[in-house]
């Protein structure tokens, strides 16, 4: 039979519940005196930043929720109410629709990091699959928050990327009609769009939850990628990096701030100030930044359903990085060609990023085979061969050794 | 099954079967409630009533010119209607039909003694864009028919794919004449 939890807590108050409900007990133990590796950089802060971002996300999206209409008649101009007539409802808004961008900035630099220092090898293999599960959910909670403001951009946003499953063959169409509940994206589609795109974030939280969990049982890498030897190479998470996190996320409000307050539709597209009409299709018809590279992966191959596949097998690849990268060296630091082959990597993302912003002619088709074709191959073919082939240089004996300053040759 | 082992060595044999009966009924009786919960709610994301209820719409063809076309709504979608010239219509007939992406004649597309008219969904069957071209001043690519904006598709005068990256032709909504003059979709 369980007992009461024997708690160590001075006040009484706080004794009482401990004992029940060890939460505070719990909370010492993972963010207080949490053992974390010495030598985090500030890569190591974005997810926190993550954390942080979908909290206000989720804090402006229930107040936006209580002024906005998800009807096809009426959802254009209750996000002009919002934005003109609400008190505040202007800054909730551009912090919300900011935030969508802040969300995938923070999160792609936390992925490179991961890629970087190799934080997806073994023991961490479940921690990473839990985290590209995070995308391909914050990649639906976004995509489907874009068409609510019922834009021109949002309606044919809609259109082509529900379009996108009809290549499928036989039950394709059979799919888009179910995800529509119609013949085209209307008065259904926003109404469960605005249903799931409230829901979803929700369901981010407990798989965040799962991430977490996970890290705290096979602790955070750090960027030697070399495991903690013992307490003199870790340092309790409070206050040394909840200081850290802190500093970070100060300077990240901060970037958040100049968007909303200095360049709040940079981001956007002008043709979402265009109520969206299902009669007429804009010119040229871009994702959101953030999706970007995927959408020039589609556009690059010329066979619709093989452009379909690649473009989510781009997403779906990085399940199998665990499995794909065979050196057994965490960091790249210590990775001479797979350090640049990987940034390499970044820029054929940020290149395809550029060629999904440009009409599909001439040099950007180009271009983008070149990168996709990068893409695809640094996962598939780069990481197992290299892994085998490369000499990675000689590793540190401990963080604390590294860390100190001791020369290199003394072991 | 550990429960009915460890029943048995109670020396309660049939407390381990019944045990297991039930088991199965209970197991395969949530699975049909699981089911039936699943039908009920992928079901309701599909069009509902009323969405399918708006099925039929009827047109007047009069104030249509030789030569240009306009878009109706049906289902939520555009409906090409094209009163195609002579010159168009043989340039349909005259393909062969080997060169063609999605082969299909233009007699097939048509009502017989109404070729001049071409009825057609009007949505690229790329990506779901609506191409252009009804008007006789709008960019009606090579082919002379409708072309997309979004990713450079082009359909001919039968709406049949010619270039750009669109895999089947443009749809045939179901229709019939209800006089020379008036055509009913759907």
């Amino acid at each position: 039979m369980a007992g009461l939890h024997k708690s160590d807590l001075p006040n009484p108050v706080l004794n009482w519940i401990d004992s029940r409900l060890p939460i505070i007990t719990m909370m010492q133990k993972e963010y207080g005196v949490f053992p974390t590796p010495r030598n985090f950089n500030y890569f190591w802060n974005f997810g926190a930043l993550a954390m942080v971002t979908l909290i206000l996300m989720i804090v402006t999206g229930i107040f936006l929720a209580m002024n906005y209409q998800p009807n096809t008649g009426l959802a254009f101009d209750s996000v002009q109410h919002i934005m003109r007539d609400v008190n505040y409802g202007w800054l909730i808004r551009y912090v919300h629709q900011n935030g969508g961008s802040m969300f995938f900035i923070v999160t792609y630099i936390h992925i490179f990091r991961g890629l970087y220092y190799g934080s997806y090898k073994a023991p961490r293999e479940l921690l990473w699959i839990l985290g590209v599960v995070i995308l391909l959910l914050m990649m639906a909670t976004a995509f489907m928050g874009y068409v609510l403001p019922w834009g021109q951009m949002s309606y044919w946003g809609a259109t082509v990327i529900t379009n996108l499953f009809s290549a499928f063959p036989a039950i394709g169409p059979k799919i888009v009609t179910l995800l529509w509940g119609g013949f085209s994206v209307d008065q259904p589609t926003l109404n469960r769009f605005f249903s799931l795109h409230y829901l979803l974030p929700f369901v981010l939280i407990g798989v965040v939850f799962l991430h977490v969990a996970a890290l705290h049982i096979v602790g955070s890498n750090n960027p030697l990628g070399i495991e903690p030897k013992g307490p003199q190479d870790t340092l309790p998470f409070h206050p040394y990096y909840t200081a850290k996190d802190s500093v970070g996320v100060c300077v990240f409000l901060i970037v958040w701030a100049a968007f909303v307050f200095f360049a709040p539709n940079v981001l956007g597209d002008p043709n979402n100030f265009i109520e969206a009409n299902p009669l007429q299709t804009p010119a040229d018809i871009v994702p959101e930044w953030y999706f970007l590279p995927y959408y020039a992966i589609l556009r690059s191959v010329p066979n619709k359903l093989l452009g379909v596949c690649m473009m989510f097998g781009s997403i779906l690849v990085l399940f199998v990085v665990p499995w794909l990268d065979t050196s057994r060296v965490r960091s790249a630091r210590f990775r001479p060609t797979y350090r640049w082959l990987l940034l390499l990597w970044v820029l054929s993302f940020v290149v395809l990023g550029v060629c999904g912003a440009n009409k599909p002619e001439g040099i950007w088709v180009i271009l983008s085979r070149i990168g996709a074709l990068y893409y695809f191959a640094h996962f598939l073919l780069i990481m197992p061969i290299l892994g085998k082939l490369e000499r990675p240089l000689s590793l540190p004996e401990s963080i604390t050794q590294a860390v100190t300053g001791r020369p290199l040759e003394s072991h | 099954m550990a429960e009915s082992s460890a029943a048995t060595a109670h020396g309660h044999p049939a407390d381990g079967t019944k045990r297991d009966l039930l088991e199965l009924i209970a197991g395969a009786g949530a699975v049909m409630l699981a089911g039936g919960v699943a039908v009920a709610l992928i079901g309701s994301m599909n069009p509902a009533k009323d969405v399918l209820a708006v099925s039929a719409v009827e047109i007047d063809l009069t104030p249509i010119a030789v030569g240009s076309g306009i878009t109706v709504m049906w289902q939520g979608k555009p409906i090409f209607i094209r009163h195609r010239t002579d010159k168009e219509i043989t340039e349909a007939r005259d393909v062969t039909l080997s060169d063609l992406r999605d082969p299909q004649t233009d007699q097939s597309r048509v009502k017989g003694g109404h070729d001049q008219w071409i009825v057609l969904i009007g949505i690229c069957t790329h990506l779901g864009c609506i191409p252009l071209g009804n008007k006789p001043s709008d960019m009606r690519g090579e082919y002379g028919g409708w072309f997309c904006p979004c990713h450079g598709s082009q359909y001919d005068t039968s709406g049949r794919i010619r270039k750009g990256p669109a895999p089947l032709d443009l749809a045939v909504p179901p229709y019939a004449f209800v006089s020379d003059t008036r055509v009913k979709i759907g």
